[in-house]
């Protein structure tokens, strides 16, 4: 079954693809270029059946890295798109412009991470303060909790 | 029409948690919707990357005092999905049990704050005394009423001795009767019906389109529980059905989670007769090797999922959590759409808030501290009020067992 969807998916999305794993019975990891992925991972949503479960976002010091985790719930399938984002060029095509799902986890990314999503509709903060300083990204492997003290809110923006 | 801005919270009596919904409502309809969170923050996906592997079941269990299993439980998949190794049954029958038993509580737990919310405060003393049975079985069975911290990546941390499993499956097969009670006497209550159908709807596109988990995405007639679709070693020789409504309404979500305790009471029932004599109930994890893995379970309100990666060190790289309530909110953006002011606190809640604390109730005289009113007394109250109400709607009376 597993091996049949491996199949299936080189067949479908072909050069899009850069490199594909299966580790586990259950986990397909698929390596996608950052100007592919919005296109892919559509793909999976609404063409191929997929559930959205999550994406995450890694700072992997060469750049961030985004997983979207796309589960296929009747072929008990979780499915992962990885894109490598360089820190020189942090952005990419938003998908919450198209499917209403993925927009929180955007807009928690674009906050947590500084990746700028193109096209997202509403890029507002999401979990984050709105009086936290601009420009430090909390989830980032080089913030340390003394970066941001007191003074550096700007609690004029919040309306405090 | 002229448009109103009418906020609900941050703090505010009918939520729980502090969250902030902006109304848009035209006269007392709803047109638009934005909900803000944010409030709750805090930073746990920072602290885990500066726990050791062992550590974070601890941490995890504190996200929500109600899915205190949940997080913990994917948490622990997650870590055995990136080492690979094979659970001991009698570890995996474990899990099922106390897994199953934080199900049932915090489906009472919904069906009692449901009826509180639109003023039937019976439903919420009787669902939570109820309540408090299970989590007597869960003080018994794990040492405490909540954050057991029973799981750790390979297994669990305590075995079940044989004098707690002979109590737990007494107690499990004694609540079957009162929870069937109070089932078929909510399912029949004709106030209950009048407020809650029809109330906001979430279609089924609509449930796939922001991929709404648990209760939510079935109450609306999207089957996924990951438990069924992605079966732990201890599911598979278990006999059990999901539970599916068509209708997409609070109260199809409430049937969901009242009909699903059933399936819960049956799961714990086979999962402790079925326990293997002995045996080890740990895989024994030693180190957890560079790699990453997904760990995904069926909490109450949907499917709670976990990712970790490891560069091989003692402490995870990154761990991602992502609790349902996180794919179940935007959905109010569909399901709260059209409604008046008043159903919005109730199709919020219809997700599932949490709470917690116990109530118990029991009138008595001052005079000779006798109990006057006791919990037969109470129930025939209730039903003989129910069987008026229903005549005069001119509905048939329901047919239930009486007898608790």
């Amino acid at each position: 079954m597993s091996k049949e969807i491996m199949k299936d998916l080189k067949k479908k999305l072909g050069k899009k693809i850069t490199d594909m794993a299966q580790p586990r019975e259950k986990r397909i990891y698929i390596r996608v270029e950052p100007d592919k992925t919005p296109e892919v991972v559509e793909f999976l949503f609404l063409k191929y059946k997929c559930k959205f479960c999550t994406a995450t976002g890694i700072d992997m010091r060469e750049g961030i890295e985004i997983i979207y985790h796309l589960a296929r719930e009747d072929k008990n399938m979780v499915i992962n798109v990885k894109t490598l984002i360089p820190y020189s060029k942090l952005e990419i095509g938003s998908i919450g412009k198209k499917i209403k799902a993925f927009r929180w986890i955007e807009r928690e990314i674009n906050e947590m991470f500084g990746v700028k999503f193109i096209g997202h509709p509403d890029m507002r903060r999401l979990l984050l303060a709105d009086s936290f300083p601009k420009g430090k990204y909390p989830l980032r492997k080089d913030f340390k909790h003394s970066d941001v003290t007191d003074e550096d809110y700007d609690y004029e923006r919040s309306g405090i | 029409m002229k448009q109103t801005i009418i906020p609900l919270g941050p703090y505010h009596p009918l939520l729980e948690e502090p969250e902030h919904f902006k109304l848009y409502v035209e006269g007392e309809r709803v047109v638009e919707l934005d909900v803000e969170i944010g409030y709750n923050h805090r930073g746990i996906e920072k602290l885990s990357e500066g726990k050791t592997w062992d550590q974070v079941p601890y941490l995890v269990e504190r996200i929500c005092g109600i899915c205190s299993t949940s997080h913990p439980m994917a948490y622990c998949l997650a870590v055995e999905d990136l080492v690979g190794c094979d659970i001991p049954k009698r570890a995996q029958l474990i899990r099922v049990v106390v897994c199953e038993l934080e199900r049932i509580h915090s489906h009472l737990l919904w069906v009692g704050l449901a009826g509180h919310f639109i003023g039937y405060n019976t439903v919420w003393m009787w669902a939570w005394k109820y309540r408090e049975t299970i989590l007597e079985i869960c003080e018994k069975l794990t040492g405490n009423r909540n954050h057991y911290a029973m799981f750790k990546p390979g297994g669990v941390r305590r075995d079940f001795n044989k004098e707690q499993i002979d109590y737990g499956l007494e107690r499990i097969v004694e609540m079957e009767k009162p929870i069937r009670l109070l089932t078929d006497a909510i399912l029949d209550d004709p106030v209950i019906h009048k407020r809650l159908k029809g109330i906001g709807v979430l279609t089924k596109k609509e449930a796939v389109d922001y991929s709404a988990l648990g209760p939510t995405s079935r109450g609306s007639g999207v089957p996924w529980d990951v438990r069924y679709d992605e079966p732990l070693d201890g599911f598979k020789d278990l006999k059990w059905k999901v539970i599916v409504q068509k209708d997409g309404d609070v109260f199809s979500k409430g049937v969901v989670r009242l009909l699903e305790c059933f399936e819960s009471i049956s799961l714990i029932k086979q999962a402790l007769v079925s326990l293997p004599e002995g045996g080890a109930i740990d895989a024994d994890i030693r180190e957890v090797p560079p790699g990453e893995g997904c760990g995904r379970y069926e909490a109450p309100r949907g499917e709670v999922f976990h990712y970790v990666r490891s560069d091989g060190s003692n402490m995870p790289y990154r761990h991602k959590v992502r609790a349902p309530t996180f794919n179940n909110l935007p959905t109010f953006k569909a399901s709260c759409k059209g409604e008046t002011i008043a159903d919005v606190a109730l199709i919020t809640a219809s997700i599932d808030p949490c709470y917690c604390c116990t109530e118990r109730v029991a009138v008595v005289d001052k005079n000779n501290n006798e109990k006057i009113l006791r919990e037969k007394d109470l129930l025939k109250l209730s039903v003989d009020k129910t069987k008026s109400i229903m005549k005069k709607l001119g509905k048939t009376p329901p047919l239930y067992n009486m007898e608790i």
